[in-house]
């Protein structure tokens, strides 16, 4: 099986005592989030896609480029158009700010329609570093140096090691608005690692889960999310991450009308300009259900579903999947209720719900936790 | 001379994961552990008419090239090459496979990576082991005694020099050339410490 477009991973080997077999396909477009605990080894996979680590059973394509194939084929890291991005920026220290930007450039100036220096540079806010050492830059600089430095490299894929995770709290949600421009402005697929969801929630559109050397699920992030076989949907926090188009925008109330499939959520945010494109994140907890449409409230957010499933979890709750729409044809999300309650309304799958949801707690963006 | 056969060494036994590697870098410290003699001696039989440098000296028509400048040059890149090739040697170790595993993710091939950013890095590494090897070389007697021979005018360098005054009691001359190698020593010991610690501040 071969596909023009995506790329396919699939990388079998033994590091010391740990095995890794992995294999997984992704669009070439996008955050591809690759998620899991600490020591899962999804650094090693993404080594092995950097040609930085090399299993004789490995092989890597992206877009038809076949970069290592099992046939023997195995380009070396400098000859494989990536952007590589370290957990701590592993800047060169003899080399300006500036010159370490320009490292991976090509000479003689980059082609057309190729990351501009002075785009990279306003993107990232590095403007005011370019002539300083990396020695005197803070971990955020220096980190945003860092992905400034693969981006100028012209890849056509960037990797990203856990690019936050050596940072403090408060420098982390000063970089991931960067990351979010980063996806938003350039048509380049990122891989990104990390092992805290809430990073997830925020940038991947595509998810690769991984647990102890294998790839326990993968798909589009709000299906993972919202699906009940995976431990995702039984967490506390579970969430589903939905991504809408700004309708209208009411600037006394401070209120975004989003629409996402199979339904329109109201929630509090910065004045948007009308078809941008939103993520809101609805955590199952925030959602109770009811029969019937209710009366005058102060909940703004009601919306017709169909129950898809429910599960029940240890704690004696359960984790019920809608399906948004009055014939549940829209986006899914997940609700939180006690037994009582499922038993009380005499709920049951393939029935018909409302769906509340506050407006306030669609607007509390979650800080990555520390 | 020393730094263009120690450098290449450096970074072979700091980056190889051969198993003989560790024999090969204690082949290139015995200079430190063994008697001036015994090198000189091995390197008399080697460089001999007899050995392979005679062979090699035969190509352009002389006889051996022990007693010549050329062996002379020879026998103190050996002795001194401990002294140079273990500071660069800990200087490309200390780097890590980190900076070059960025350069290559950059695109610079590894002939590039080594320029550019192997070398600059490890560059106080270098420093102190062309010092060191200088300072060795100047103050090495006993295999150039036995190589060279001591040859006025040919083989005789300062050290050597000094061994002739004192035997043959010129107490003055002995004076002025061992003086002038004491404060030799410390400048160039004294500029070294200087020159590392400006490199420590200037990477601080």
């Amino acid at each position: 099986m071969s596909s023009a477009h995506g790329m396919r991973a699939a990388f079998k080997g033994t590091l010391g005592k740990f095995t890794l077999d992995a294999a997984f396909t992704a669009p070439a477009a996008g955050v591809t989030a690759l998620f899991g605990p600490s020591g899962c080894g999804k650094t090693v996979v993404l080594r092995c896609i950097a040609g930085l680590q090399r299993f004789q059973d490995g092989a890597f394509e992206i877009d038809g480029d076949v970069w290592q194939n099992r046939e023997g084929l195995f380009l070396p890291t400098h000859r494989r158009p990536l952007g590589y991005v370290f957990q701590e920026a592993s800047l060169f220290p003899h080399l300006s700010v500036r010159k370490n930007l320009l490292f991976g450039a090509p000479r003689g100036g980059a082609a057309k329609g190729a990351i501009d220096f002075d785009e990279v540079v306003e993107l990232l806010g590095v403007k005011a570093l370019l002539d300083r050492s990396p020695r005197n830059l803070s971990g955020g600089e220096r980190q945003r140096v860092g992905i400034g430095r693969a981006l100028l490299s012209q890849p056509k894929l960037l990797l990203m090691d856990e690019p936050l995770s050596a940072l403090d709290r408060v420098t982390k949600s000063e970089i991931l608005p960067f990351l979010e421009r980063l996806r938003d402005r350039l048509s380049l697929p990122i891989i990104y690692i990390t092992h805290d969801f809430a990073e997830v929630e925020r940038l991947a559109d595509h998810v690769v889960l991984m647990r102890k050397g294998h790839i326990i699920a993968t798909g589009p992030l709000a299906e993972l999310q919202s699906d009940p076989s995976l431990p995702l949907a039984a967490a506390q926090d579970a969430a589903v991450s939905l991504d809408g188009i700004v309708e209208s925008y009411d600037a006394r109330y401070g209120l975004v009308t989003l629409a996402v499939p199979g339904g329109r959520f109201l929630a509090p945010a910065p004045p948007a300009p009308v078809g941008e494109h939103r993520r809101i994140n609805i955590v199952a907890e925030d959602v109770s259900l009811s029969r019937e449409p209710p009366g005058p409230s102060s909940i703004l957010n009601v919306l017709p579903a169909r129950i898809v499933s429910a599960t029940p979890l240890e704690s004696g709750e359960l984790t019920v999947v809608l399906a948004l729409g009055a014939k549940g044809e829209g986006g899914r999300i997940l609700s939180r209720v006690t037994r009582k309650s499922w038993d009380q309304l005499g709920l049951a799958e393939g029935e018909s719900v409302h769906a509340q949801v506050k407006a306030v707690a669609l607007g509390a963006r979650r800080d990555a936790p520390a | 001379m020393l730094l263009f056969v120690a450098t290449p060494l450096a970074w072979w036994l700091a980056r190889s994961h051969a198993w003989f590697k560790e024999a090969i870098s204690a082949v290139v410290s015995l200079p430190m552990v063994l008697p001036p003699t015994v090198l000189g001696f091995y390197l008399l039989i080697v460089l001999g008419p007899s050995g392979p440098g005679g062979w090699i000296a035969s190509l352009w028509g002389a006889r051996t090239l022990a007693f010549t400048f050329t062996g002379l040059v020879i026998a103190s890149i050996l002795s001194s090459m401990p002294f140079v090739v273990q500071p660069i040697r800990n200087a490309f170790a200390a780097l890590g496979d980190r900076p070059l595993e960025a350069a290559a993710t950059l695109r610079a091939s590894p002939t590039r990576a080594f320029w550019t950013v192997a070398l600059p890095l490890a560059s106080p590494g270098l420093l102190s082991g062309a010092v060191l090897g200088f300072a060795h070389t100047v103050g090495e007697f006993g295999v150039i005694l036995m190589i060279g021979g001591n040859i006025p005018g040919r083989t005789r360098v300062m050290s050597t020099a000094i061994f002739d005054y004192v035997e043959t009691m010129q107490w003055r001359e002995a004076n002025i050339l061992a003086g002038g190698m004491v404060v030799f020593a410390f400048v160039v010991i004294l500029s070294m410490t200087l020159l590392e610690k400006r490199f420590a501040r200037a990477r601080a």
